[in-house]
């Protein structure tokens, strides 16, 4: 197979056409998903290819796009629905708790609910009101379901055809500053990215950043600009916030000694909370110093003329992890 | 065809008038009309009769009156002690059965809490009805039954349904999802966005309302403006169908009906007007917010005495039947809890089975921590022991 230099939501597209073609089960509805191609593109092509039984609009209900894949899914169907932007998926918390992450469970693995609900997340992209917020600790709580976050073109590619193929519900965020910001070559045709392993972008020996989604790329920054002053930073992309690939992360820290994680949700309940004691669980005797986080604020999502403000970005990265290396 | 390209029309934006009041719609004085076969006392003009054969004419008895045996007997477990908290179908049983008869054994029902005799009709245990009020969680397996758990978070399964029966379309199945409700559901923001989507996606369902004249404690003038549940259907594009719930005769009739209509692409939502006799659950005190006046108005419109009534003038039922039915319903409640009395429940490991596909290594690990305490501290030192049970 040759590689194609994708950005980030054609691969997203491109994995939807090849699941499409390869599972005539695969459905891809939601709001201005078909004829429109989605406010994104990312389903663009889709209709035409398959047709407006498997690829179709939907009425304005994020609760109804959500719940009613459940019982698609139950029946052998693979609905991969789209949330046209995360900020709108909270009328659908109840149908992910509910019904989404616990069909399984509650009927003792006599039925299943494998599906996929999209949604790009994230700020940075001077979105209007509600268009920007990072929930993704809210949903790596519920029981059940699986919370996937790729950061580069290859893996939302890989990641999202295996999650299609997941027997599970994958709740699929995209971070949509960087769904156009670059390309990389990407593997034609079918390619998978397991879910639940996280990877090292960048090897280092003294400290560890964690981080997902766009705030990777900003990891990866900071890394290259604190290397200038000799520090060696690790980066560790998680990829996956459920199941969390807690082997990586102590493997990295254990190395280092150090951490920071980074996230642009609010801080107080954030995911870095979940991480940071998985650390303080596996790796407490090789810390050398109080772990960090870069995060938003415990605040709203601002509107755009102040979201630079709030999002975390390479010069507070790089800051904290000064702080993390000087301790 | 569903999410055809739009096409727009002069017509689809309707006809235009001169004057508001033409263009206004209102829901009228009263409620719309319900269907009936059988007056209260049983009366009723034999040209008005359903066409069921004599046996089914039967079954429909003997099953209301297992829902009535059953629950009876769940509260009186309950009440000792022997059981948790119970909902029952009290005064309702012949919109519970009559819905049941009204479907197919191939269909699917998605219940929400009080339909003990269709979910047994339907394939359910009544071993597995009894392990679900005890708390089990075993008893959701329901296997072969076409069936789900009940829906405890109100309103909260109708998309899931409508779902499903958009699924059973997509695969050109001959079969319908049949959603119980209650007449509190219809206030949720779930169950009116899900049917609205019904409509859209053609989905082969029926919403069955119990209305039962009460959510908790809240009558249906607190729960809605509107003077009918099935009026809501207009909104939707769905059809409505209204019909007195304590007639088992109408119910199964109207079912039948609309069923036919959900299989050639309309949702319906039928309306069965009844009352919950009984209290909300057996957690419930009613007389803090009903009067007993208006409780002993709908005792004699009770279903079972007027469907018997009907039966007796048909010389389809007597007293001989009925001292057996008796004895045979109270032989099943009995052998379905020696089965409960025999059942073993399964060890830790099932709180964390089932989860996902495959364990994940932090719910291995939560689980080896568990069985770690509970090896050092056997049931917790008692402590899970002695916790009450009911």
């Amino acid at each position: 197979m040759t590689d194609r230099q994708l950005t980030l939501v054609q691969a997203v597209n491109d994995a939807l056409h090849v699941a499409m073609a390869a599972d005539d089960r695969v459905m891809v509805y939601g709001e201005d998903v078909a004829e429109q191609g989605g406010v994104f593109r990312a389903t663009e092509g889709l209709q035409d290819a398959f047709g407006s039984e498997r690829v179709l609009d939907t009425p304005l209900s994020e609760i109804a796009i959500v719940g009613t894949a459940v019982g698609l899914a139950m029946q052998g169907h693979r609905p991969v629905v789209e949330i046209q932007f995360s900020g709108f998926l909270p009328p659908a918390f109840n149908q992910l708790v509910q019904n989404v992450g616990r069909v399984r469970w509650r009927n003792q693995g006599t039925e299943a609910a494998p599906m996929v609900v999209r949604t790009p997340y994230g700020g940075g992209v001077r979105a209007l009101e509600h268009h920007s917020e990072s929930f993704e600790a809210a949903y790596a709580h519920v029981p059940g379901l699986k919370v996937v976050v790729p950061s580069t073109p290859a893996d939302a590619k890989g990641l999202l055809l295996a999650a299609i193929r997941d027997d599970d519900p994958v709740l699929f965020l995209e971070p949509k500053r960087i769904y156009r910001s670059f390309r990389e070559p990407v593997p034609e045709g079918d390619h998978e990215v397991p879910i639940g392993e996280a990877t090292v972008r960048r090897e280092g020996t003294d400290v560890t950043v964690i981080a997902w989604g766009s705030m990777l790329h900003y990891a990866l920054e900071a890394a290259e600009s604190v290397a200038a002053s000799g520090v060696e930073a690790e980066v560790v992309d998680l990829r996956s916030i459920s199941p969390l690939d807690r082997e990586t992360v102590a493997a990295s820290v254990k190395k280092t000694g150090r951490a920071v994680v980074v996230h642009e949700a609010p801080r107080s309940g954030g995911f870095a909370g979940e991480v940071i004691a998985s650390i303080n669980e596996s790796a407490f005797w090789h810390l050398e110093a109080p772990i960090e986080r870069v995060t938003g604020f415990d605040t709203p999502m601002p509107m755009l003329a102040m979201e630079d403000y709030y999002l975390p970005n390479p010069p507070r990265i790089a800051d904290a992890i000064e702080r993390a290396v000087s301790r | 065809m569903t999410n055809a390209s739009h096409r727009f029309s002069e017509a689809s934006l309707g006809e235009p008038t001169a004057t508001l009041d033409d263009s206004r719609f209102s829901q009228g004085e009263t409620a719309p009309p319900r269907y009936r076969v059988l007056a209260p006392d049983g009366s009723y003009d034999p040209d008005d009769v359903p066409d069921f054969d004599d046996e089914t004419l039967r079954e429909l008895y003997r099953w209301m009156r297992l829902q009535q045996v059953f629950d009876e007997r769940m509260v009186n477990l309950q009440r000792r002690g022997e059981m948790g908290t119970v909902a029952t179908g009290r005064g309702q049983e012949a919109s519970i059965v009559g819905c049941s008869f009204g479907m197919e054994r191939r269909d699917w029902l998605l219940p929400y809490g009080r339909e003990l005799a269709a979910l047994v009709r339907h394939g359910v245990s009544m071993r597995d009805v009894l392990l679900y009020w005890l708390g089990v969680p075993e008893a959701n397996r329901l296997p072969d039954s076409n069936s789900l758990p009940y829906a405890i978070a109100i309103g909260t399964h109708v998309p899931v349904g409508v779902g499903y029966a958009w699924g059973l379309r997509l695969d050109g199945e001959d079969r319908i999802v049949t959603l119980f409700m209650g007449d509190g559901q219809f206030s949720t923001g779930e169950a009116q966005t899900a049917m609205n989507f019904a409509g859209v996606v053609d989905a082969p369902a029926v919403f069955f309302c119990l209305n039962n004249q009460y959510a908790i404690s809240a009558p249906s003038e607190k729960q809605t403006a509107a003077h009918s549940v099935a009026q809501k259907a207009l909104a939707w594009g769905l059809e409505g169908l209204r019909v007195d719930g304590n007639d088992v005769l109408a119910v199964a009739d109207a079912m039948r009906q609309a069923r036919e209509l959900a299989l050639d692409g309309t949702p319906v939502v039928l309306e069965a007007v009844t009352y919950r006799l009984d209290a909300h659950t057996t957690n419930d005190d009613p007389s803090r917010y009903r009067d007993e006046a208006e409780v002993d108005w709908w005792r004699e419109r009770d279903p079972i005495p007027r469907y018997r009534a009907f039966l007796a003038a048909e010389e389809l039922w007597d007293d001989a039947d009925e001292a057996a039915l008796d004895e045979d319903l109270n032989a099943q409640f009995d052998a379905a809890r020696a089965e409960v009395a025999a059942f073993e429940t399964g060890g830790v490991e099932g709180l964390f089975e089932h989860v996902y596909a495959e364990p994940t290594p932090a719910l291995e690990a939560q689980l080896e921590d568990l069985r770690d305490f509970l090896a050092a501290h056997p049931m917790g030192d008692g402590y899970i022991e002695e916790r009450p049970k009911g």
